[in-house]
């Protein structure tokens, strides 16, 4: 079995928030020494110098739209697959807001069976949390787990009844299964296409009170606090949710929150003359707002940033404002734009990787998302001081819905393992 | 500098000088169209087409005329029965009609930035006859020049601007542009009618109708959109009217020699009162009408003129 040795790295462990020079020892897949001083075996090794590059665990993201089935022009396995290994993303967890919904196990199988074959990275599925994410019916939570659910989501459609949710929810709760919400009040965000707010008004767009999102992570909290279920939140984005996050954590409800890369580097100004590459789900925040989640991804407060890949086509972008789809591709801008905050002083790596890798294994259960022997070794080598400019036609994605066209970043990967296998070198 | 762009989207990118040119330029059309032969020829040759993707009738029919005096061709499309409905998309039948080789466009769009949008995609100038809530530009400068032949100048006047302003362009384009020539603006709405944030572009914001009017030169009144009460955004026609329907009981707060404007179409007792929108000392409602006429004359004449001018610099 190859043995590699990845020497003369800068070494980044979220666990210990620790950033060592040293190398790092892979065998048959798995770290299996790592520090300042590696005794290499005396048989054939393959040895890599990282030129005192930046050697981290993988990123795990969770929330990836591939569009198998239904839209497969937009997104494959294999294209997303790509680009997550471009993007230094070694395991993508992905959304069931397909066509149709990833409701039963026979279509959660035929989707576990084609990433399997196409994408050179580790792809783990959700499966919706009620029948074709109607919010009428719980799905079949214990098969679909049973047929490798990782979580149950109805994505950006919030459950509306509660009754509902309430079952649900305490159904999960007896199997162990994580849910994940979209926290977004969906009476008061009902045709929003911005975040309400002076620029709405500017551009005279319909828009949505932040508000909207503390409304419902507080009727989710409750609701938690309830059933006891395993909870996350797929993006946090505003300020006034924080305090009710805090308080709910603090008394030891199973929750997690996260956030989406767009919303920690962009705000609702970069929408500018109608943009539709900039319009997300939840819509993009006030600058204070931004700067607010950043300090909670650095507490802690928040625990993952995802990049909500959502790959759409031109067409359904190339629309009036309020009429184009909602949704940016971000696998492979994902790691630049998080270096954005590095270079500006606001988080540290082991931070950065903390909230990109540690803790979304740690949510899944995943030996991985970290440098410790016995982990598995996903691994990324990147530059994080490289210049480049970002070419949107040569992403890897089907989609090339990308914000950040354009735009001039630092931080280039280098070389992507997953299990040991180098899966991209750039 | 003056108005040199190529296509008039809405007031924000103006400059106060820009803004002045097209009313100075207006103002001779005024002339113009009160003599009996009204045709120039400043436009001859040249192609102006009417894209309304949102009824209207008073507006369609203004541009419409104001390029006929001006010698254009003009072609009216009537978009909500064409190709629309047949599910094309805005992009593609902005190409279409850019294979025809037109010089002017003139848009109106139900949605937000859709003209902009289109603007990107053509060769000839585009002028914004109303993109959703966003901006309605003529309007304005119509309203700014009204103002202006009343009140004898454009600046330093306290004018209240009421109604449904969140729901309203002309109220957007007509803010921007009475703040870029430095006059004060009040607002007046019950809540559920007024754009979040608005304060932060300077303007005051009143509830009530007695106060907001204290004093004012100008008073505004917007159309309330009838579907705006399905929407549940005021409890009734009756109880708008009482509170902010504008009568002269509450027009007394104004000052004695204030003037009333109304884009129009109006709801008689719902947010003006009739005898005031006839009052022949009030009102200038009229005046506005005459105004839209000879300003969007002024818009296409400069709009032409840009273009010329870039053309030819582009050709040297």
């Amino acid at each position: 079995m190859t043995i590699v040795l990845l020497r003369n790295a800068r070494l980044i462990d979220p666990e210990t928030g620790t950033e060592t020079d040293g190398s790092l020892l892979i065998e048959n897949g798995v770290i299996r020494a790592v520090g300042s001083a590696v005794d290499t075996p005396a048989k054939d090794i393959k040895s890599i110098d990282c030129n005192g590059k930046v050697l981290a665990p993988g990123i795990i993201d969770i929330g990836v739209k591939v569009c198998e089935p239904g839209e497969r022009h937009k997104e494959s396995f294999k294209t997303a697959g790509q680009a997550a290994a471009a993007g230094g993303v070694t395991t993508i967890v992905t959304r069931p807001d397909t066509l149709p919904a990833i409701d039963t196990p026979e279509t959660l199988e035929f989707t576990r069976r084609r990433a399997n074959e196409a994408a050179p990275v580790n792809v783990l599925t959700m499966a919706a949390l009620t029948k074709g994410r109607d919010g009428r019916e719980m799905t079949e939570i214990g098969f679909l787990l049973d047929a490798g659910a990782v979580g149950f989501t109805d994505c950006d459609r919030v459950v509306t009844d509660t009754k509902v949710l309430t079952r649900a929810l305490s159904y999960a709760r007896s199997l162990g299964a994580l849910v994940m919400g979209h926290p977004q009040d969906p009476g008061l965000s009902k045709g929003a296409a911005a975040t309400s707010g002076k620029f709405a008004s500017l551009r005279g767009l319909p828009a949505v009170s932040p508000m909207a999102e503390r409304m419902a992570l507080d009727r989710d909290i409750a609701l938690i606090e309830m059933t006891g279920v395993r909870y996350h939140f797929d993006q946090i984005t505003t300020g006034r949710a924080l305090p009710a996050l805090r308080r709910a954590k603090d008394n030891g409800l199973d929750i997690t929150a996260g956030t989406s890369i767009h919303h920690l580097t962009l705000n609702e100004f970069d929408v500018a003359d109608y943009r539709t590459f900039f319009k997300v789900k939840p819509p993009l925040r006030a600058e204070d707002d931004r700067q607010l989640i950043v300090e909670a991804v650095r507490d802690g407060l928040i625990d993952i940033i995802c990049s909500m890949h959502t790959p759409q086509d031109e067409e359904s972008k190339r629309l009036p404002f309020e009429e184009a789809a909602s949704g940016a591709v971000g696998l492979e801008t994902l790691l630049p734009a998080a270096l954005r905050l590095y270079h500006s002083g606001d988080l540290d790596l082991p931070t950065l990787f903390r909230a990109l890798s540690l803790n979304p294994a740690k949510r899944l259960g995943l030996a991985a998302g970290r440098l410790t022997v016995g982990a598995s070794a996903d691994l990324v080598l990147f530059d994080p001081d490289a210049p480049f400019v970002v070419d949107r036609f040569k992403l890897h994605s089907k989609s090339k819905n990308t914000p950040f066209d354009g735009t001039r970043m630092q931080g280039k990967v280098m070389r992507t393992f997953v299990a040991g296998r180098e899966v991209y070198e750039g | 500098m003056g108005f040199t762009d190529k296509h008039l989207l809405g007031i924000e990118p103006l400059s106060p000088a820009a803004i002045s040119e097209i009313l100075d330029l207006a103002d001779s059309y005024v002339d113009l169209n009160r003599r009996s032969n009204k045709h120039s020829d400043v436009l001859a040759g040249l192609t102006q087409i009417n894209m309304f993707f949102e009824n209207s009738t008073r507006t369609q029919a203004s541009f419409e005329l104001a390029g006929k005096r001006l010698g254009a061709d003009v072609m009216n499309m009537a978009m909500q029965a064409s190709s629309i409905k047949k599910g094309e998309t805005l992009i593609d039948t902005a190409l279409t009609l850019n294979a025809m080789h037109p010089d002017l466009l003139v848009v109106r769009h139900p949605q937000s930035g859709a003209v902009d949008l289109l603007a990107q995609k053509v060769n000839c100038s585009v002028l914004n006859a109303g993109d959703g809530r966003h901006e309605h530009p003529t309007q304005a400068l119509l309203d700014a020049l009204t103002i202006r032949r009343a009140k004898g100048r454009l600046h330093r006047l306290s004018i209240a601007i009421c109604g449904d302003i969140a729901h309203s362009r002309v109220a957007r384009s007509n803010i921007i542009l009475l703040g870029k020539m430095e006059n004060r603006i009040r607002l007046i709405a019950p809540p559920t009618l007024m754009p979040s944030g608005i304060a932060e572009f300077g303007c005051e914001v009143y509830e009530d109708m007695h106060q907001g009017l204290q004093d004012v030169d100008v008073v505004m009144m917007l159309r309330l959109q009838r579907e705006r009460m399905d929407g549940g955004f005021i409890p009734s026609e009756r109880e708008y009217y009482h509170r902010y329907g504008l009568d002269a009981q509450k027009l007394k707060a104004a000052k004695d020699d204030a003037i009333v404007m109304h884009p129009g179409p109006m709801n008689r007792g719902v947010e003006i009162d009739g005898d005031i929108a006839d009052d022949i000392n009030r009102s200038v409602i009229q005046d506005q009408v005459e105004m839209g006429v000879a300003v969007r004359m002024a818009a296409m004449d400069l709009l032409a003129r840009n273009r010329k001018m870039q053309m030819s610099e582009g050709a040297a």
